[in-house]
C-alpha cells in the first residue's frame, strides 16, 4: 500500500488515479473491518440464541427470536456463580487502579522532582524491576502470598500488583516535563512538596492520570494468570477465571457461556466508547501495558 | 538550617543557625534534610511494596531454585545447581522453549506487518478515520480469555457448527478438528489468529502516533527530488522515520510472546494437551500442579527471565535500541 501524503494538486490523470487508489483503500479497510468484527458478532449471536440455534445443522446468521431471557438465566443459575465473579472483578479492577495511581504517582513525583543525594540509586532499583517481566515472577510471588495467607482473598489479588515499576517510571517521565513555574508559584504561597503536589500538580495533570487509569483499569479487568493462581476458591474468582472454568465445564450451556462473555466485555466496551480519547492517549504514552 | 517543613520534627530540637527562627519558608522548600524526608514520604510506600512484592520474591525464588523444594517453601536440602540442570535436561521445559521460539517467529513479524499496514491505511484516509481506528482498536477491550473462548467454542470449534467449518462446508470442504491433534498443527493457526486479533489494534495506535510525527516537509522534499510516491517514499522516508517505534514494537511483541500463557492455557485444555505448551504453562504446572515443585519451577522461571533479558539486550544491540532517535 502507498503512503504518501496527498501531493500538490496535479494533473487530472493524477486525481483519477487517486480516486481509484482511494476506492482501493476503503475497500481494504472495509474487508478488514468485517474480519475484525466477526468475533463480536459471534459473541452477540451466541449470547442471544438457544443452544439449538447455535448447534443446529445449518448456520443461523442471527437467532429468529432474541433470547433476552438468557441474561436472567445467567444470573439465576446457581451452578454458575457469575454475579460474584463480576463483583470481584469490579472491586479488584477499581482498587487496583486507584492504588496503583496513588502509590506510583507519588513515587514518580518524588523521583522526578525532589532532589536527594541517592535518588539515582533508587531510580536504578526501580528500573531493574522492568528487566524482570512480571509474569516470570508469578511462581515466587505466589510462594510469598501463600505464606502470608492471602490465597483466595481480594487482598492477595490486589496488593501485590500495585507496585508497578513501569507505571512509576511513566509518572516520573511525565513529571519531569511538568512546568516548573506552576510549582514555583505554589512555593511562593508557602506550600511544601506535599501541598504543592496535591493542590497544584495533581489538578493540572488530570489528563495524564485519566490516561493511565484507563489503561490500568483494563489490564486489571483482563488479568488472568495472577487471578488464576490466587483465586483457588470459587468465592474469589474474577470474571476471567470464571469464564475460563466454564470453558471446560461440561455442565454449562453454550448460550450461557456466551452471555457471560458478553456481560464481561460490556464494561470495557463502554470504556472504549466513552473514554477513547484518554485511552488512545494512554496507549500512545505508555506503549506497553495491555 | 531553619528551613525545615512543618512535618520535619526530627530537626525541631536543633537551634537554628540564624538569630530568630525564620517563619516564612524560603523558596527551596526545605533544607537537605527536609528534602530527604519528603523524598521518602513520596517514594517510601512504593519502595516498601517494591521490596516486599518484587525483590523478596526474586530473592526467595533464587534461594528456592538452589534447594529441593517440593511441596514446601522453606526447604532445608541444598542441591546446588541440580534444579537448573534438571530443567535444561527436562524434555517438557526445553520443548516449551522451542515452542516459544516457533511461536515468536510466527507471531512477531505478522503482527508487526499487519499493525503497520493498518496504521498506514488509516493514516492515509480522510473520512471515517476515527471509525476505522476504533474498529481495529476495539479488540483490545477483550481479554485473552474472551478471545480463547470465542475461538475455541465458536470460530474454530471442531464440530460442524463451528463458524470456520461452516464456511469450509459452503465450499464443500470437510470439517477440520482444529484443536484435537498436533498433526497437522492447525492449533497454531487458532492461537496465532486469536493473538493477532487482540494485539494488532494496540500496535496500530503506536504506529499511528509515530506517523503523525513525521514532518510533512520530508515528503515534499522527496517529491521535489523526483521520488515516486508509493513504495519508494515508504522505503526511504516512512520506514526510516518509524525506526524507533519499530524497534520498540518488535521488542514488546517478543516479550509478550515469551510470556504467553492465557490463550495457550485456555485453548489447549488447561495445559493438558502435551503439544504447543509454552514456558509459562509448563512452570505453572510444575508449581501449582500435583507436584508443587517450587525448586524446579523457580529454576525454570529464572532461566526464562535470563533468556528474556538476553533477547532484549541482543535485540537492542542488533536493532540499535536507544541510538539517539528514541523519543
Amino acid at each position: 500500500m502507498t503512503v504518501t501524503t496527498p501531493g500538490p494538486a496535479g494533473a487530472r490523470k493524477r486525481s483519477a488515479r487517486s480516486v481509484m487508489s482511494n476506492t482501493g483503500l476503503y475497500l481494504a479497510l472495509g474487508v478488514a473491518t468485517l474480519l475484525f468484527l466477526v468475533p463480536f458478532y459471534l459473541i452477540v449471536r451466541n449470547a442471544l440464541s438457544t443452544d439449538a440455534d447455535i448447534t443446529g445443522e445449518s448456520w443461523r446468521f442471527f437467532p429468529a427470536d432474541l433470547q433476552w431471557g438468557n441474561v436472567k438465566e445467567l444470573f439465576e443459575d446457581p451452578s454458575v456463580p457469575f454475579a460474584k465473579a463480576l463483583w470481584n472483578s469490579t472491586v479488584v479492577a477499581v482498587l487496583h487502579t486507584l492504588g496503583t495511581l496513588l502509590v506510583c504517582s507519588l513515587a514518580g513525583y518524588g523521583l522526578a522532582r525532589i532532589p536527594y543525594r541517592h535518588a539515582n540509586k533508587v531510580l536504578y532499583a526501580v528500573l531493574f524491576t522492568l528487566m524482570v517481566p512480571a509474569a516470570v515472577t508469578f511462581v515466587p510471588s505466589y510462594v510469598l502470598v501463600s505464606s502470608l495467607g492471602w490465597v483466595s482473598s481480594l487482598r492477595g489479588l490486589i496488593i501485590p500488583g500495585l507496585f508497578s515499576g513501569f507505571t512509576a517510571f511513566l509518572f516520573r517521565q511525565y513529571f519531569l516535563g511538568f512546568p516548573k513555574e506552576l510549582e514555583e508559584a505554589a512555593r511562593v504561597d508557602g506550600l511544601g512538596y506535599w501541598g504543592a503536589y496535591w493542590r497544584i500538580v495533581v489538578p493540572n495533570s488530570l489528563n495524564f492520570f485519566a490516561a493511565i487509569s484507563v489503561i490500568t483499569f483494563i489490564s486489571g479487568w483482563n488479568a488472568f494468570l495472577w487471578p488464576l493462581v490466587i483465586g483457588q476458591d470459587q468465592s474469589s474468582w474474577t470474571v476471567q477465571v470464571a469464564l475460563s472454568s466454564y470453558m471446560t465445564a461440561q455442565t454449562i450451556n453454550i448460550h450461557l457461556i456466551f452471555m457471560a462473555t458478553a456481560v464481561s466485555i460490556l464494561p470495557l466496551v463502554l470504556v472504549f466508547v466513552f473514554l477513547q480519547r484518554w485511552l488512545v492517549q494512554g496507549v500512545a504514552q505508555t506503549g506497553i501495558k495491555g | 538550617m531553619a528551613t525545615t517543613t512543618p512535618t520535619h520534627s526530627a530537626a525541631r530540637g536543633r537551634a537554628p543557625r540564624g538569630a530568630a527562627p525564620v517563619r516564612r519558608r524560603p523558596r527551596g522548600l526545605g533544607g537537605s534534610r527536609g528534602r530527604t524526608l519528603n523524598f521518602w514520604l513520596f517514594t517510601g510506600p512504593f519502595l516498601i511494596g517494591l521490596i516486599v512484592f518484587v525483590y523478596v520474591p526474586i530473592g526467595w525464588s533464587l534461594w528456592l531454585s538452589l534447594h529441593n523444594a517440593q511441596g514446601t517453601v522453606t526447604p532445608t536440602e541444598f542441591v546446588g545447581l541440580a534444579n537448573y540442570a534438571d530443567m535444561l535436561g527436562d524434555g517438557d521445559f526445553v520443548d516449551s522453549l522451542v515452542n516459544f521460539t516457533v511461536f515468536a517467529a510466527i507471531i512477531v513479524p505478522i503482527t508487526y506487518a499487519l499493525s503497520l499496514t493498518l496504521a498506514l491505511l488509516v493514516h492515509r484516509i480522510r473520512f471515517m478515520k476515527a471509525f476505522f481506528r476504533s474498529v481495529f482498536f476495539l479488540p483490545t477491550a477483550c481479554s485473552f480469555v474472551v478471545a480463547s473462548l470465542v475461538w475455541k467454542m465458536s470460530l474454530f470449534n471442531g464440530l460442524r457448527y463451528g463458524m470456520m467449518n461452516t464456511v469450509l462446508g459452503w465450499f464443500g470442504v470437510d470439517s477440520v478438528a482444529w484443536l484435537a491433534s498436533p498433526h497437522p498443527p492447525w492449533y497454531w493457526l487458532v492461537i496465532c489468529s486469536a493473538r493477532l486479533w487482540l494485539q494488532c489494534g494496540f500496535y496500530m495506535i503506536l504506529f499511528l502516533a509515530a506517523l503523525q510525527n513525521i514532518p510533512r516537509e520530508l515528503y515534499e522534499a522527496a517529491a521535489v527530488d523526483g521520488a515516486r510516491s508509493g513504495w519508494q517514499t515508504f522505503r526511504h522516508i516512512t520506514l526510516p522515520q518509524l525506526r524507533a517505534t519499530s524497534v520498540a514494537v518488535v521488542l514488546l511483541l517478543l516479550i509478550a510472546a515469551y510470556q504467553a500463557f492465557d490463550e495457550f492455557y485456555n485453548i489447549l485444555d488447561e495445559g493438558r494437551a502435551t503439544w504447543g505448551r509454552p514456558p509459562l504453562v509448563d512452570l505453572y504446572l510444575q508449581a501449582l500442579g500435583a507436584n508443587q515443585d517450587y525448586g524446579h519451577a523457580s529454576a525454570g522461571a529464572l532461566i526464562l527471565a535470563l533468556l528474556i533479558a538476553l533477547v532484549t539486550l541482543a535485540q537492542g544491540r542488533f536493532l540499535g535500541f536507544g541510538r539517539g532517535d528514541e523519543k
